[in-house]
């Protein structure tokens, strides 16, 4: 496939774990992964605490060797790259975290932050370096007056702000956005979301955002991957994925965040139980143990021994559940008195 | 019916060596009546959880809280900690954010409870642990004989957090105070806890006291929801009114400023600058600065918190505007 950006080719990442009682035993947090970004799109990664989405961003920076698959950008193969290209393509491969006070080092003043990537890539020095670092400033929303002051001096949308300013130094094709507004109040959450707008539109940004808030996935999202134990169960475009959910995860997920008073408590939630361990992968289809289509259906067998395949449930919009043909898929799941609440 | 908590004109300021460095609520009234939930929310600094830990006065020392706290008929202000251990965790109890960090690590869950149980109903350790195994299994723990021998570390998030419930119910509060009983788990785990929550709360009565900064979450959950900016309510009213007419601008930016409800990719509407220092006070409206409806009248004189009929009270200048 060409015209992609990135493109990740049955990503697996396994960490050993010493000492487990299990001899060569590891932890699959990612497995067999497969996404493609076009050039200035977004594809947004949701999922649980657990689900391995930054695991994927942790691979996709080289921050982690892979255990199998490819990454690949703009033609080149990360894992086969030199030192030196791969240097360079630090430049072009940039991260946003999710807690700015912690992506900052607290002894350094903003503009020596916003200053240090490019010194470290030896891109600017002298007046063209203090250009530089008063041209990210302003692209994203801060003014010479915060120059001087040491992050704790910031508010958190401040601190944000020069965090994504470090990251445009180097002039990146591709950001990783993890979690960008997690840890932000609600007004400045909406401040950083703009700013993303536009700064993908000024600069012809490609993001790979990573979140567990849908919201926030559908509003900068092309396309969406939904991540559940290591495997994306459910992928398409963000508009067909959110309408027309086919896996009854994705299902679940929105059902849960759907909120603003159209919830009703009474009714049971909308998924039982809590993601198994990355130890204890289920066996067939990994999601059947909390799966409410399947006791619709009666417990089929298939989901207890059979992996699912990836089914084409639209224009390229793909679900891994055996029934994602199912017309029952495309209905809400009924109450289950049974369920806890 | 007289209300079970009433907040009336709450003010918090922390002093050091005698001077005072911050102001952090500066008249926060509201009330909760029996077996309401009432939601606080606001931005991070506003004073929701400022005003939480007020009513059960764990206020840091440094920390002075003036005003009046009724709760049941007892001014909590005026309490002495005799009367107020009698009040904390028995009449009061208190969810927190981070089940991780609440419960002491070295000591089982079980025992953990248990002696919330032991203290406050004056019954013995076996009696205690009883109950204990009763409240687990009514929180949704299943097997409450095994995870009371678990030590924190052992649960995971969501069970943890069903944990601390359990402690916060085991002797049949009238009030119980959620700061952000779900910001630290996953959304459909969140999901669950809101509906124990609710479950529990039809069963046994209380009042709830919601703090959050997920409008969403306690839109779903609370009756009625107060609104918090600069330490002081905004605006206060029936869930669905306030929802529907929003009458203070701030509360207005803050349901519009949610992504999921506009386009995508459009500009989030949202109001510029940041919420206001906790230190001195311009004598206005504390939001004036960032306000779309501002007008002269509002640097100079601050709005008070007014009935405007059904329930809803807003602190506006400008309120009939919106």
């Amino acid at each position: 496939m060409s015209g992609n950006l990135l493109e990740l080719t049955g990503v697996a990442k396994a960490y050993p774990v010493p000492g487990s009682g299990r001899k060569g035993a590891s932890l699959l947090a990612v497995d067999g992964v497969d996404l493609a970004i076009p050039q200035g799109r977004v594809f947004g990664l949701v999922g649980e605490s657990g689900s391995g989405k930054t695991t994927v961003a942790r691979c996709v920076l080289g921050l982690t060797p892979l255990t199998h698959g490819s990454i690949v950008f703009d033609g080149t193969d990360l894992a086969t790259v030199d030192a030196r290209t791969r240097r360079s393509l630090r430049r072009e491969i940039q991260i946003v975290f999710q807690q700015p006070l912690a992506a900052l080092d607290p002894r350094m003043t903003v503009d020596n932050l916003i200053a240090e990537p490019l010194t470290t890539h030896r891109l600017a020095r002298g007046a063209a370096l203090r250009e530089r670092v008063g041209k990210l400033l302003g692209d994203v929303g801060l003014s010479s007056v915060h120059l001087k002051r040491y992050p704790h001096e910031l508010s958190g949308g401040q601190a944000q702000r020069v965090v994504i300013a470090r990251a445009l130094a180097t002039g990146p094709r591709l950001v990783v956005l993890d979690e960008p507004t997690s840890a932000l109040d609600i007004v400045v959450q909406a401040q950083i979301l703009n700013l993303l707008v536009e700064l993908r539109d000024e600069h012809g940004l490609t993001y790979l955002l990573i979140s567990h808030d849908l919201s926030v996935v559908r509003h900068l999202s092309d396309r969406i991957g939904v991540m559940y134990l290591g495997r994306i169960v459910e992928e398409g475009p963000a508009g067909a994925l959110l309408e027309s959910p086919r896996h009854p995860y994705t299902r679940a997920l929105l059902a849960s965040t759907r909120g603003r008073g159209s919830t009703s408590l009474d009714e049971p939630a909308p998924i039982t139980g809590e993601m198994p361990s990355t130890w204890d992968v289920p066996s067939g289809c990994r999601f059947h143990t909390r799966c409410a289509l399947r006791e619709e259906l009666g417990r089929p067998e298939v989901c207890q021994t059979t992996e699912p395949p990836r089914t084409t449930v639209g224009p390229r919009h793909v679900a891994a559940c055996h029934f994602a043909q199912d017309a029952r898929t495309q209905q809400a799941p009924p109450p289950d008195p049974a369920r806890e609440g | 019916m007289s209300a079970l908590l009433e907040i009336d004109d709450l003010r918090v300021d922390f002093s050091r060596d005698g001077r005072v460095t911050s102001r952090a609520l500066r008249g926060v009234s509201l009330t909760v009546e029996p077996g309401e939930a009432v939601g606080v929310v606001g931005e991070t600094g506003c004073g929701k959880t400022l005003t939480g830990l007020s009513v059960l006065r764990m206020l840091p020392e440094n920390a002075t809280a003036t005003g009046r706290i009724t709760f049941e008929g007892k001014d909590m202000l005026e309490l002495s900690a005799h009367e107020l251990r009698a009040i904390r965790g028995r009449r009061i109890s208190m969810v927190f954010q981070s089940p991780g960090t609440s419960f002491n690590p070295v000591f089982t869950v079980g025992y953990q409870i248990g002696l919330v149980a032991e203290r406050h109903l004056g019954i013995g350790r076996k009696d205690g642990q009883r109950l204990v195994a009763e409240t687990l299994h009514a929180v949704g723990l299943p097997n409450p004989e095994s995870v009371m021998r678990f030590y924190p570390h052992e649960l995971s998030g969501g069970m943890l957090q069903r944990a601390m419930i359990a402690m916060a119910i085991i002797c049949k509060p009238s009030l119980l105070i959620a700061d952000e009983p779900t910001t630290a788990l996953d959304v459909t785990i969140a999901q669950q806890i809101l509906r124990l929550l609710r479950r529990l709360q039809r069963e046994q009565g209380f009042g709830v006291f919601f703090i959050s900064h997920d409008l969403d979450l306690v839109s779903d959950f609370c009756d009625r929801i107060a609104v918090l900016y600069a330490g002081r309510v905004v605006e206060m009213g029936a869930t669905a009114q306030l929802l529907a007419r929003p009458r203070h601008p701030y509360t207005r930016a803050l349901l519009e400023a949610l992504p999921g409800k506009s386009e995508p990719g459009s500009p989030l509407p949202t109001v510029p600058g940041a919420v206001p220092g906790d230190r001195d006070e311009a004598p206005g409206c504390a939001f004036a600065p960032r306000c779309p409806l501002v007008v002269e009248q509002c640097f100079e004189e601050r709005p008070t918190l007014a009935g405007i009929g059904a329930g809803q009270a807003v602190a506006c200048h400008r309120w009939d505007a919106l």
